[in-house]
């Protein structure tokens, strides 16, 4: 049995949140360089150029990438020969305190979501996981609500074709339209539960965007990038053929009754951080 | 005399905009459109000002701002009308609006403007002045004067209703 402490935790989850919310993902940033160098749009180009300058000086200056420095996601993958000496939900949410204030982050979280008042750094929504090893891995994910506002969820027949579903995750692309942050990167969830697909589709914005799937979904992904990107929404919403960097699909076995497809969002500035304890 | 200049800008075009611009976003509205409706003072008055769709960041020590960016425009549709019949003469987003923010800026000659969204890092560095005006309960959404240089700006909506994103 392997022992990690509580503090270990709280101190490693400060660094993921600043290290989330400063440095864009490499792999982000590695996408938005590519399409900015083959756009021919004026305007998307411009705009693709200062989403890059922004993530420079972002690095460079130590400022949050997005004002929105999100709802702190944390998934915590532990380990089950891991004993947590301490307690962990709290840890978690003292370190994305504690990190949130180092980097003068914001604090976007309302106690009460329907009194409001007041705003505080937490709590993280947190998702626990139990897997095999004696390691934690932990994962930041801040996720900004001007794109989490346009997730949805759809609880299709079970005899639905894949059209169907193709046509759903475009149009709560179109939905989103220019509101959200295009170029967007889109994940979907399909199988599971209304719950499960929906975190199946946060999940899948954790996938590097250079990175397939291990399954036969890599064509669905790639058929509705190319239709998305036929949308002219573009970067800012100004047109153009970059609506989205990415697709990123994560399935799951499902009900003989049922076929739940959940898709999440991201504005460009997708940003998460883990590592291994 | 501002106001002038307001209507001869012209959907699609590109402006830096050099002045104070004023932060105001989802519950901050709430509050003025709920003063106004009760017939009380406003907190600031709106006769030529311009919103600015943004709650900061905290502020790093030795700056003069955090990142600094819009958000979505969309959420202040239901005050707008109500601000822009107050005298207010702009407003700074990212996104699409409603018709009837359309109607009501045509109506009150006023306008709408993009910047660059999700660029808060970036557009920090063109705050040059910080100063709180308002509502300073409201932490991040409080209201906050910011005096700007050369601030980015594309006219989203102007003077004339044209739409940058055609008809809704």
């Amino acid at each position: 049995m392997k022992i990690i402490s509580a503090r270990k935790i709280k101190d490693t989850v400060a660094e993921l949140c600043v290290r989330a919310n400063l440095i864009l993902r490499k792999d982000v940033l590695k996408q938005l360089k590519r399409v900015c160098l083959a756009e021919k749009n004026k305007t998307a180009k411009d705009v693709l150029g200062a989403i890059i300058k922004n993530a420079q000086i972002a690095r460079i200056e130590k400022l949050a990438i997005c004002q929105d420095t999100g709802l702190p996601c944390v998934f915590v993958e532990i380990g089950q020969n891991v004993r947590v000496a301490g307690d962990i939900r709290q840890a978690v949410n003292q370190g994305v305190v504690l990190g949130y204030k180092k980097a003068y982050l914001r604090n976007s979280i309302i106690a009460d979501p329907l009194k409001r008042a007041k705003s505080g750094y937490a709590p993280a929504v947190i998702h626990f996981d139990i897997v095999k090893g004696d390691k934690i891995k932990l994962t930041v994910f801040p996720k900004g609500f001007g794109c989490e506002n346009k997730a949805q969820l759809k609880m299709f027949k079970p005899t639905a074709g894949i059209k169907e579903i193709k046509k759903f995750i475009i149009e709560v692309v179109k939905a989103a339209g220019p509101d959200a942050c295009p170029p967007y990167i889109v994940g979907v969830g399909i199988g599971g539960t209304a719950d499960y697909a929906s975190l199946l589709a946060k999940k899948a914005l954790l996938r590097r965007l250079d990175q397939r799937p291990k399954t036969k979904d890599h064509r669905l992904e790639v058929e509705l990038l190319r239709e998305i990107n036929k949308l002219n929404i573009g970067p800012m919403g100004l047109g153009g053929k970059n609506t989205a960097l990415a697709v990123n699909i994560e399935t799951y076995p499902t009900h003989i009754a049922g076929l739940p497809v959940a898709v999440n969002i991201s504005c460009h500035a997708l940003r998460s951080a883990s590592v291994i304890i | 005399m501002i106001r002038l200049k307001i209507e001869v800008l012209k959907t699609g075009e590109r402006i830096f905009l050099s002045g104070k611009i004023y932060t105001a976003r989802d519950q901050a509205h709430k509050r003025l459109v709920e003063t106004i409706r009760a017939g009380k003072k406003l907190p600031l008055d709106l006769r030529g000002k311009i919103i600015y769709y943004c709650g900061p960041t905290q502020t790093p020590k030795g700056k003069i701002i955090g990142s600094c960016g819009p958000t979505t425009s969309s959420r202040m549709d239901e005050f707008t009308a109500a601000l822009l019949k107050a005298g207010l003469m702009g407003m700074i987003g990212k996104g699409s609006r409603s018709r009837e923010v359309v109607a009501a800026i045509k109506k009150y000659k006023a306008a709408y403007f993009l910047t660059y969204a999700g660029c808060g890092a970036l557009l920090s560095k063109y705050v040059m002045k910080r100063k709180p005006v308002a509502f300073q309960d409201l932490g991040p959404e409080a209201i906050y004067e910011l005096e700007v240089k050369n601030f980015p700006l594309i006219v989203g909506i102007d003077a004339s209703g044209r739409n940058i994103y055609g008809k809704e």
